[in-house]
């Protein structure tokens, strides 16, 4: 098959509106297989719109969207793994959480589960080292557990792409580092490509390969190091208080 | 005590009280968990709207009320989803009109129409074999999307998650509506417009309290409904009290046993 496109996401001319507001205006950029991408940039940037139009979520005003080289109304979706926000969770829904991890490999909740289910949502699970919460109801987890559900859940499809919506809030600075580690450990043992949103500018430049510095328009896209300049940052985050000095101190301390 | 039950007019009647049981028990958690519980009650004054013009028209009713209501709940869906007005508020602005709508149909009807009432309160002792018909073809209608159900339940779960996994949601949403519709139109003759909803609320709500599973939440759902039917017209034959009240008092006993036994620590 020659599904093996060279990027696993190329967007040209992108621009999305809500009704009057531009959201995301005229973005271009192709982003490597097997890249580890964080999106970065203020609150209204439009970083979840970004990715909500790779995820087919919101239809683009215009500009064209490929993901792994297919246009997104062709796309299988199963070749990409989604983990929200798990702050998102309903948690007054009745769930296990191997029914979660089995709704990401049938695309649809289970009702029974089979045994060929059962023992590819434990082995997803395991790989996140929460084989025995696979039984428990997902309604009283912690947030370092239900990221690990959902990382699972993304994992159980074998994805070629991952995409994290700010997976580290609302987790202590162990779990967020064992997130990395288990992000990074699929992406070696799959080539899969990340693309994270995040806020931290620390985890941007420590983990990712690439960097989207973004704020409407596209301010900066490439490696950490040429992404994350004074001259993005204060770019994208200039009508920020402080942003200047934070910029600055940040740029300083990795250049030092 | 059980020799009642012997009588044809008690048979229909549990029979389509059971039918209306497994029916409630399947589509009330999924109005429950989408937080569209009032979405009964609404539909329910809906099809009174749609039962009082079916009654000027003349005939019967029903086949008046039935497009009646799924038209409204194709509205309050459309309302919901394409404008920035909430989906309460949606149920409560087609609620009113539609029940305005009714008062003037009745209205405008010059004899006195006794049967309105039988709608407001039901009569589930007044089953008729047309009744009955009528609520096997929505069970067989709801047995045909048994497929939809898992997809369904991951759009409750996580609307994005399953829009993401190309779920067809807001077709889904429709359907859903529309069947519901269907339910309240086909369970107000049982037990009323006044009560309909508490069929698709209280078993739902009541089995949430013990399910770890959305599946054991529609089981548990859907046994609520058959107990408290099946108890419910035997008090009220006992007691001669009304059938609808009786089952859904117990259906509310059986909430209020649940939250106490399994309330939160």
């Amino acid at each position: 098959m020659s599904r093996k496109a060279e990027y696993a996401v190329e967007i040209e001319h992108l621009t999305v509106r809500y009704g009057d507001h531009v959201a995301l205006e005229d973005i271009s950029l192709q982003i490597p297989r097997g890249a580890f991408v964080a999106i970065v940039g203020p609150n209204g940037a439009g970083k979840s719109t970004l990715i909500k139009t790779i995820l087919g979520l919101v239809r683009p005003a215009s500009g064209k969207v490929l993901v792994l080289g297919e246009p997104l109304e062709r796309l299988d979706p199963l070749r990409v793994g989604y983990v929200p926000q798990f702050k998102t969770l309903d948690r007054s829904f009745p769930a296990l959480a191997e029914e979660l991890v089995v709704s990401g490999l049938r695309r649809a909740w289970p009702g029974r589960i089979t045994r060929g289910e059962r023992e590819k949502a434990l082995a997803a699970l395991e790989r996140v080292g929460a084989a025995h919460l696979a039984g428990r109801s997902v309604s009283r987890f912690s947030g370092g557990e239900l990221q690990r559900i959902y990382l699972a859940r993304a994992f159980v499809r074998q994805p070629e792409l991952v995409v994290l919506d700010e997976p580290a809030t609302g987790i202590d600075v162990l779990g967020e580092a064992d997130m990395y580690r288990l992000l990074e450990g699929y992406q070696k043992q799959s080539g899969a490509t990340l693309l994270m949103i995040t806020h931290d500018w620390e985890a941007a430049y420590h983990h990712a390969s690439h960097v989207i510095v973004l704020n409407r328009r596209l301010i900066g896209f490439g490696p950490p190091e040429r992404a994350l300049s004074e001259r993005c940052l204060r770019e994208a985050f200039g009508h920020v208080g402080h942003a200047h000095t934070v910029a600055l101190e940040f740029v300083r301390s990795k250049h030092v | 005590m059980f020799e009642a039950w012997h009588l044809p007019f008690m048979q229909r009647a549990l029979l389509a009280g059971l039918i209306m049981a497994l029916l409630s028990g399947y589509y009330g958690p999924f109005m429950v968990q989408r937080g569209l519980s009032f979405l009964g009650s609404g539909l329910a004054h809906a099809a009174f709207g749609g039962v009082a013009l079916g009654l000027l028209l003349g005939g019967e009713p029903l086949w008046v009320a039935v497009p009646f209501t799924a038209a409204v709940a194709l509205g309050i869906t459309w309302v919901r989803e394409r404008t920035r007005i909430s989906g309460d508020t949606a149920v409560g602005i087609f609620f009113a009109v539609s029940m305005a709508l009714g008062i003037v149909f009745l209205s405008l009807k010059r004899e006195y129409t006794a049967e309105a009432f039988t709608y407001l309160f039901g009569s589930i002792l007044a089953v008729t074999a047309t009744d009955i018909w009528v609520s096997l073809g929505l069970l067989l209608l709801t047995l045909l999307t048994l497929p939809l159900w898992g997809r369904w339940a991951y759009a409750t779960f996580d609307r994005e998650l399953a829009q993401a996994d190309r779920v067809p949601v807001l077709f889904d949403d429709y359907l859903l509506a529309f069947l519901v519709a269907l339910v309240v139109v086909v369970a107000m003759k049982l037990v009323g417009l006044l009560l309909v909803a508490a069929f698709l609320v209280i078993p739902a709500a009541a089995a949430r309290q013990w399910s770890r599973t959305f599946a054991g939440m529609m089981v548990g759902a859907v046994l609520v409904g058959v107990f408290s039917v099946v108890f419910g017209l035997q008090i009220s034959l006992q007691f001669d009290i009304p059938s609808g009240a009786t089952i859904v008092l117990l259906q509310a006993l059986v909430f209020t046993a649940a939250a106490l036994i399994w309330r939160r620590a």
